[in-house]
């Protein structure tokens, strides 16, 4: 029993060491307790926090767009959508074919309700039908109420009361693009999944401002990301109201000048430069945009349209400014003093220069003209003789002082500088030297000169104004230098501008004012689009009514109203419209005049 | 001898019962009541799916362990080697029939009953091992025969797991079957040999692991590896744990475990519950239940009147250990993550039956302390060195 008692002794011995290896082992994991939840405890503590919230972000209301008179331009409406969440509706087939019972879904929509349903986790909703109206909400609520997991609720729709009217100006929203992302600032509210951003006009270049800043929720969420319940909130701050210049009643008017015309047509503020309306056809609905991707064939059928819908030809239409541009060349002149008022050049028809000849587009000729006449009844001749005298340097820097060559920095994303040569540019670009006859093409506004209807616009405000060389805004108005131009020389190229409209011989007499108590004056232009051959002059220019579309010359007019204490500049540009006189300036006129009564600007 | 075992031949039922260790069965109620606690949390606040048929199993198992307790001991050292033979026949059963399940081959389908028969082995070998122990010296186990054959019991049944491939509960079970070596007497030598012998082994094991096994080890090394991947749960785990802080974030309101960060928090994670929801008091009590009732099977290993009982009581409470540490030690980043349950706690079916299987032979030990064991033993051949030369 010896042997026993010794074995009983072994095993408890060695059972006591294994004991107090287990106790030790036990002890440990405590240690460790106490290293992970006393040592370490807080940053657990704040891991497991960051684990637990998340912060969803609240879209702010986006700002108002208002017309002067604080008309909306754009606005938020309440709008109704239905949604549905996939883990809670069941079979998606079944559900949309629940709603088909009771609304119309195409395929299309279906096809993208499914796309949707596939990229995002069950617990998320997807819009099925957007923007319906709020009797048709209560119909649908009332008809798929049994349905969980399918539901109506409200969302703000950007709506633009002018529509196409105003859409190139105001612009529209859509889904924030790739390219958004990577031009805006790292605002987080662009990655919110219903986020519309401002895309092109107003609503783009002034999109911060009208954005506002995003509210916060602070939710707590399972490891998946679903919601389970708010642990606080802070309000997000709506975007800015922004009070346009913009007349909305005269813009709509403006953009209905047009009819199947392709153009633009801009008034403005002589004293201030505010815009009241600025318009470019054809146009577009601007309220298409909304949904982005389900509008992405109708963007593309915009985007290449042979007429160019999308594009705003107040800013990026660069036109060859024609005999409009006669303005400029007869104050450079008169500025350069190289000629007078009063002095007179002979109308042959041709002037001659070296071996070219330059044509007047009166083939006869106009006889005996001084600067009130040539303006009056735009001889080409005359400005030849003048251009030639001046040079195009001083002539491009008049062009400048009134507006031309770059752009004018009003609040519209896309506008583009057009282009007023001169010797040095001609030079640096092309790498030729200027020669004498591009100065006589450019004295009539042809060659290379180029303006977009926002400069003549300028243009037209400043030498009406005669004191402030204002600049086109829809909103700033910030303080503009001196013009700089002598009131003698302004007030002599106004007289013959007076004369276009206000005497039988003017180009524009047949297009004047003929109600009691308005006038109007301007400037008729009609600039070439194809070049014209000797042998074509030689065998009888073709009538531009014979010509295809594309060639046919662009008719334009610019003009301001009244003649004296002038308080509207107007600009027509009708593509391919063939002559100013006929074509634009009975549309500078409608336009000057609805603005005359309209009494929008206070004199 | 004391007044009470003379009246032994006539126990009845009552008075065995009377001989159970009651404080131990009310100790492992105890804990089971925590993990009823903490399952009713981890399913959300309800009774279902875990915490209700987590108490019934116990209430099951509880009349399985008594009724093992009540069983004459000498009955279990009788059958130690067929019940292991019968779990080996059972772990190699899983190589064909067993259902895959996490990539590995663990359960077999009997009827309405899903087993892990390697859970089984665990009690099959320490009942095998103090039988092969059972009344031989120190110096007759050390005999290479004798040695050999404790060694392929403990190798065979680690191996065929190691193959399914389970490598947490083959470790168990090796380190089951080597502690039952040091109580049974080898010598210290053979430990040190088999430790440079294991150490050499350690860039094979490595080469034969499988990609998933290797990224757990890999990611133990260096917690931060890849905690969206590999790392994910050791580390929401360790942040459910630390951030408990001393008391807890409160019963039901952890956000780890009710938010869903933390995996499995219902099976092997529950201890990260326990000490997300009651903080280091919470989890320092659960350790103090554990010990208490390592406590009471050591005690009854000391009791024990044979070698048999005593190696039963010391292997089983090991084994209880076993699972508590590598349980605990998982949730809490101190080792790789390995599939163990925490004891009485965790939902789960096997394990727990298991170690109230295990706690039956304890108890059963305590019951029939007074038998006479070397006498039930002697007409059985076993192996060199015959009982009546101890005697």
């Amino acid at each position: 029993m010896a042997g026993a008692r010794n074995r009983a002794q072994s095993i408890r011995r060695r059972a006591l060491l294994l004991g107090g290896v287990q106790v030790g082992l036990v002890g440990l994991l405590g240690g460790r307790l106490v290293q992970l939840q006393v040592f370490e405890g807080e940053r657990y503590a704040s891991r497991a926090e960051d684990n637990r919230t998340a912060e969803r972000l609240l879209a702010p209301q986006r700002g108002e767009i208002l017309d002067r008179r604080g008309r909306p331009l754009a606005h938020n409406r309440e709008t109704y959508r239905l949604l549905l969440v996939p883990e809670k509706s069941g079979p998606i087939d079944a559900a949309l074919d629940e709603i088909a019972r009771v609304a119309v879904l195409g395929p299309a929509a279906r096809e993208r309700v499914r796309r949707t349903v596939r990229k995002q986790p069950g617990f998320e909703p997807v819009v099925v039908l957007d923007d319906i109206s709020w009797e048709e909400m209560a119909r649908l609520s009332l008809a798929i109420a049994e349905h969980e997991g399918i539901f109506t609720n409200a969302a703000l729709r950007r709506i633009y009361p002018l529509g196409a009217a105003a859409a190139h100006t105001i612009g529209y929203v859509g889904r924030v693009s790739r390219k958004d992302l990577d031009r805006s600032d790292a605002d987080s509210l662009l990655r919110m999944p219903d986020f519309r951003i401002g895309k092109t006009g107003v609503e783009r270049t002034q999109d911060e401002a009208l954005r506002g800043a995003a509210g916060k929720r602070l939710v707590e969420i399972t490891s998946t990301g679903r919601q389970r319940r708010e642990l606080g909130r802070r309000e997000g701050l709506s975007g800015e109201t922004l009070r346009l210049t913009l007349d909305a009643g005269l813009q709509t008017f403006a953009a209905g000048l047009f009819g199947p015309e392709t153009g633009a047509a801009v008034l403005i503020d002589v004293e201030s430069g505010g815009l009241l309306a600025m318009a470019s056809s054809p146009s577009f609905d601007p309220g298409a945009f909304h949904d982005g991707i389900a509008d992405r064939s109708e963007w593309q059928a915009l985007a290449s349209h042979p007429l160019h819908p999308l594009s705003n030809r107040v800013v990026s239409g660069q036109y060859a400014p024609g005999s409009t541009f006669k303005v400029v060349v007869a104050l450079a002149a008169l500025e350069a003093k190289v000629v007078s008022r009063e002095h007179r050049f002979f109308c042959n028809g041709v002037h001659e220069l070296g071996t070219g000849k330059f044509h007047c587009w009166r083939r006869g000729g106009h006889g005996h003209m001084d600067l009130f006449q040539a303006l009056q009844q735009s001889c080409d001749v005359y400005f030849y003789e003048i251009a030639q005298r001046t040079g195009i340097d001083r002539i491009a820097a008049m062009a400048r002082k009134l507006g031309f060559g770059e752009p004018t920095g009003v609040e519209i994303p896309g506008e583009r500088g057009g282009l007023i040569p001169t010797k040095a540019w001609k030079q640096d670009v092309r790498n030729e030297s200027w020669q004498a006859g591009e100065t006589l093409i450019a004295g009539i506004g042809q060659g290379y000169v180029l303006a977009t209807p926002l400069q003549l616009a300028t243009m037209t405000a400043r030498l009406a104004n005669g004191r402030h060389a204002v600049l086109p805004r829809l909103l700033a108005r910030e303080t503009v230098p001196e013009l700089g131009i002598d009131k003698r020389h302004l007030q002599a190229v106004r007289a013959g501008l007076a004369a276009v409209t206000g005497s039988r011989r003017g180009t524009g007499w047949a297009a004047r004012i003929q109600e009691d108590g308005f006038e109007m004056a301007g400037k008729t232009g009609t600039s070439q689009v194809r070049r014209i051959s000797t042998l074509e002059r030689r065998l009888g220019v073709r009538k531009n009514e014979d010509l295809p579309r594309r060639e046919r010359d662009h008719a334009l007019f610019v003009g301001y109203a009244p003649v004296e204490r002038p308080r509207y500049a107007a600009v027509i540009v009708v593509e391919h419209g063939g002559s100013g006189s006929k074509a634009a300036a009975p549309l500078a006129r409608d336009l000057l005049l609805a603005a005359q009564k309209s009494g929008t600007v206070a004199s | 001898m004391k007044a009470w075992e003379v009246r032994r031949p006539g126990l009845g039922i009552g008075g065995l019962l009377l001989r159970v260790d009651w404080v131990l069965v009310i100790l492992l109620t105890l804990t089971t009541s925590v993990g009823f606690a903490m399952l009713y949390s981890a399913a959300g606040g309800d009774i279902q799916p875990w915490a209700g048929p987590h108490a019934l199993r116990f209430a099951v198992g509880l009349a399985v362990m008594l009724a093992v307790a009540l069983i004459d001991i000498r009955f279990w050292l009788r059958c130690a080697y067929p019940i292991y033979a019968a779990s080996l026949v059972l772990v190699i059963g899983v190589e064909f029939v067993g259902d895959v399940g996490m990539g590995a081959q663990r359960w077999l389908k009997l009827g309405p009953l899903s087993i892990q028969p390697s859970e089984i082995m665990k009690i099959s070998l320490v009942l095998a091992l103090a039988r092969h122990f059972h009344v031989r010296d120190e110096r007759e186990a050390n005999r290479w025969p004798m040695l050999l054959l404790a060694l392929a019991l403990t190798a065979a049944p680690a191996l065929l797991v190691a193959r399914q491939p389970d490598l947490g509960t083959a470790a168990m079970i090796a380190a089951g079957g080597v502690a039952l070596l040091f109580l049974g007497g080898v010598s210290w030598r053979v430990f040190a040999l088999f430790g440079i012998g294991a150490g050499a082994l350690i860039p094979a094991v490595w080469y034969r692991l499988k990609d998933y096994q290797r990224d757990r080890v890999l990611t133990f090394l260096d917690s931060e590896r890849d905690l969206a991947g590999a790392g994910y749960h050791g580390y929401q785990s360790k942040v459910g744990i630390g951030s408990g802080g001393e008391f807890g974030k409160g019963y039901l309101e952890g956000t780890q475990s009710h938010l869903g960060f933390l995996p499995e928090s219902h099976t092997d994670f529950i201890f990260t519950v326990v000490s997300e929801e009651f903080g280091l008091a919470g989890g320092l009590f659960v350790l103090a239940l554990y010990l208490a009732i390592m406590g009471y099977g050591f005690a009854i290993g000391f009791m024990a009147r044979n070698d048999f009982a005593r190696l039963l009581a010391f292997g089983v409470t090991f084994t209880f250990f076993l699972f508590v540490f590598a349980n605990i030690a998982m949730v809490a980043g101190l080792i790789p993550v390995v599939g163990v349950p925490l004891p009485f706690i965790s939902y789960g079916g096997t394990a727990m039956l298991t170690l109230q299987i295990g706690f039956g032979l304890v108890l059963s030990a305590k019951v029939y302390r007074d038998v006479e064991m070397e006498a039930e033993t002697s007409g059985r051949p076993a192996g060199p060195g015959s009982i009546a030369a101890m005697r």
